[in-house]
């Protein structure tokens, strides 16, 4: 308002009287017509910002090619599948779909022509997603470049490529409709649980992934083996594994939104969906995730005491590992796992080393790898592969002293175990 | 009496800060680099001078211009390595951009490299190809852009000294497969798709035979003219 007026002043300096009152006319217009497309304006910014929090880019963009044209393959035990183009080109893209059409996409799984999604879409979590919110995600889709590349055609096997299969998988697994707020928790946990359910689709990883490709939702959150990408997701459930309920609300929020934290550092396709999703998300956001998930009941995981195979292993691989920890990994890590807070992570009390799959601390081990470069954490450090300088018997013994000193929980881990993880896709 | 009591309170200050500072789990990573790329350094070495194995290069000297492209194009998936692929895929390009600039002036010693198998034909043939190329079949010197001290030419052509002679090859093959591959137009594609495999055994065989450069720094932008263009150099 005191922008315009002064505005209106500097007129009055510079023009004559009757300059002016064509100007008030044209100004008054603009004004409007500001107003309506600040409106747009601020829809799009929302819609960009929701997009970011669903992480469509993730899968809707090759890395480094053009926003939203698609075609990123995506490997699943039932063949390859190739995200579509969602960019607003009217021949290949989405531009002639209707706020509708993308509503009903997200709420029912159902393509504009009535075809049904594979749930590599994860609709199962989209469809809690609210109309208004879905309308601004598609204001900002149609707010981008248009990106002319036709889509590629999936490559399913028999009998996966029948999409008439899918009915019955929805009758198993999708359960339609939008996020109905718990009254008796406070409205920060409510957002928390939207995001999280939702356009966060983290059940997409942390809900076991059963033969027919479903995650069944007595189950939810409690972890699983992602599959084609051998990266165990842990439970956010079990206090033993991700679940949270040890941790700080702070710890949690600097996970989530630098990819480091006081406990441990996202790694491979946490790391992804840090970089592209969560580091954009608002404080007020994240901190509403961190209450939810902190408060995911515990259950499952409990400790099941060693075999004693397990410990005869333990104790022949024990000496070495502490070794090759001494003289490899002591420098950062601490001689006592402490780490060096927050980029060189702990190990002793690190759930992520001890849970009952070792595939994660093993991967770390052959692998290295860095945490995402984020906004608040622009130069990781990055943790060094091991997979060329250490056979399998010293990955498998430096595995198992980190999973069993300094009071840690876990159990041995054999050179099978390492070996059958030399090949993981690293994609 | 008050100005003692205030001294204590300074003193026991100091006692408790000291104690903090030597409590273990505050101990900090060092902010420099060399910490922040150790994850490189197993492979490349800390200095990024390379290591015995035939397949991780040098890095350490290479014009930065160079090494961000690379670094960028093991991301983005232009180059295809997948333990590189991986471990890149999740850094911006800032943070790329400062990880060549730290190998681009490290300046560590060259490498004993193992001594050629290759008879004297083969050595040379790769000294013809590097020093003058092959006019008849198109085939440029490596010479005319990496100069004729082979150290490479700011800010993005690298220098081809202290690699081992599998690398060099296994480089040159992959341009003429596809699988390393830059922006258009597409230079070292063109001139790798013109050798035949014994071209390239000869080139690798007598580059990874130079003796180290007395001067091991890329010539300056611009120093030598280019005989076809190249999507990497800045127009």
């Amino acid at each position: 308002m005191s922008g315009v007026r002064v505005r209106i002043f500097q007129t009055i300096r510079r023009r004559t009287l009757a300059s002016l009152c064509v100007a008030a006319v044209l100004s008054a217009s603009a004004i409007s017509s500001r107003a309506a497309s600040a409106n747009d304006a601020s829809t799009i910014a929302r819609g960009e910002y929701l997009a970011r929090a669903g992480d469509c880019i993730a899968c809707h963009t090759m890395p480094g090619g053009k926003l939203f044209g698609g075609q990123r393959p995506m490997a699943t035990p039932f063949g390859t599948l190739y995200s579509p183009n969602i960019s607003p080109d009217r021949q290949t893209g989405i531009g002639k779909w209707s706020a509708g059409q993308f509503y009903a996409m997200m709420h029912t799984g159902h393509s504009s022509d009535g075809s049904l999604l594979y749930p590599a879409m994860p609709f199962a979590a989209y469809t809690k997603v609210t109309r208004a919110d879905s309308d601004a995600i598609f204001a900002y889709l149609k707010s981008v470049p248009p990106v002319r590349l036709a889509n590629r055609v999936h490559d399913m096997r028999f009998p996966y490529n029948n999409r008439s299969l899918l009915l019955g998988w929805r009758t198993l697994y999708f359960r339609e409709g939008e996020f109905q707020p718990d009254t008796a928790q406070s409205v920060e946990w409510n957002r928390g649980a939207y995001l999280v359910q939702g356009l966060g689709h983290c059940s997409m990883c942390h809900t076991a992934i059963n033969a027919l490709g479903g995650s069944s939702e007595s189950k939810a959150f409690e972890g699983g083996l992602i599959p084609m990408q051998a990266w165990y997701a842990p439970s956010l459930t079990s206090n033993r594994e991700a679940g949270l309920g040890e941790w700080s609300i702070e710890d949690i929020t600097s996970l989530l939104r630098t990819g480091v934290s006081r406990r441990g550092a996202v790694y491979g396709p946490m790391a992804e969906v840090v970089y592209d999703s969560l580091q954009y998300l608002s404080d007020d956001d994240i901190r509403a995730m961190a209450v939810y998930l902190k408060s995911l009941p515990p259950h499952g995981g409990e400790a099941t005491p060693p075999s004693a195979t397990a410990s005869e292993e333990k104790d022949r691989l024990f000496p070495l590992g502490g070794k090759i920890y001494d003289a490899q990994c002591a420098t950062c890590h601490g001689a006592k796992g402490l780490g060096k807070l927050p980029d060189f992570p702990p190990l002793a009390n690190n759930q992520s080393i001890q849970m009952t799959s070792s595939v994660n601390p093993i991967r770390m081990v052959l692998n290295g790898g860095y945490p995402p470069g984020t906004g608040r954490n622009p130069r990781p450090y990055g943790m060094p592969p091991f997979a060329q300088s250490l056979s399998d018997e010293e990955v498998a013994a430096v595995v198992t002293f980190i999973r069993t000193a300094w009071g840690n929980h876990g159990t041995a881990v054999s050179a099978r175990d390492v070996s059958e993880l030399r090949s993981a896709p690293l994609d | 009496m008050r100005h003692g009591f205030k001294w204590l309170l300074f003193a026991l200050a100091i006692v408790a800060a000291r104690a903090f500072a030597q409590d273990p789990g505050a101990e900090h990573a060092p902010d420099t680099m060399q910490a922040r790329v150790l994850a490189c350094a197993a492979c490349h070495g800390r200095q990024g001078q390379g290591t015995d194995s035939d397949y991780f290069p040098r890095l350490a000297g290479k014009p930065a211009g160079y090494l961000y492209n690379q670094l960028v194009a093991f991301r983005d998936g232009q180059r295809k390595y997948p333990p590189m692929n991986y471990l890149l895929a999740y850094l911006p390009d800032p943070y790329l951009r400062q990880i060549a600039t730290y190998f681009a002036a490290e300046r560590p010693p060259f490498p004993a490299l193992a001594a050629s198998s290759a008879g004297g034909d083969v050595m040379a043939t790769g000294q013809t190809l590097v020093t003058r190329g092959d006019p008849g079949r198109h085939i440029p010197a490596c010479a005319s852009c990496h100069g004729s001290a082979l150290t490479g030419m700011e800010p993005a052509i690298p220098g081809l000294l202290g690699l081992h002679a599998d690398y060099i090859s296994a480089q040159l093959g992959a341009w003429r497969y596809g699988t390393r591959t830059a922006s258009a137009p597409d230079c070292m594609q063109e001139v790798a798709a013109r050798l035949s495999d014994g071209d390239v055994t000869a080139i690798a065989a007598w580059l990874s035979s130079r003796p180290a450069p007395a001067d091991p720094v890329p010539v300056p932008h611009g120093t030598l003219k280019m005989p076809l263009a190249c999507g990497s150099e800045p127009k």
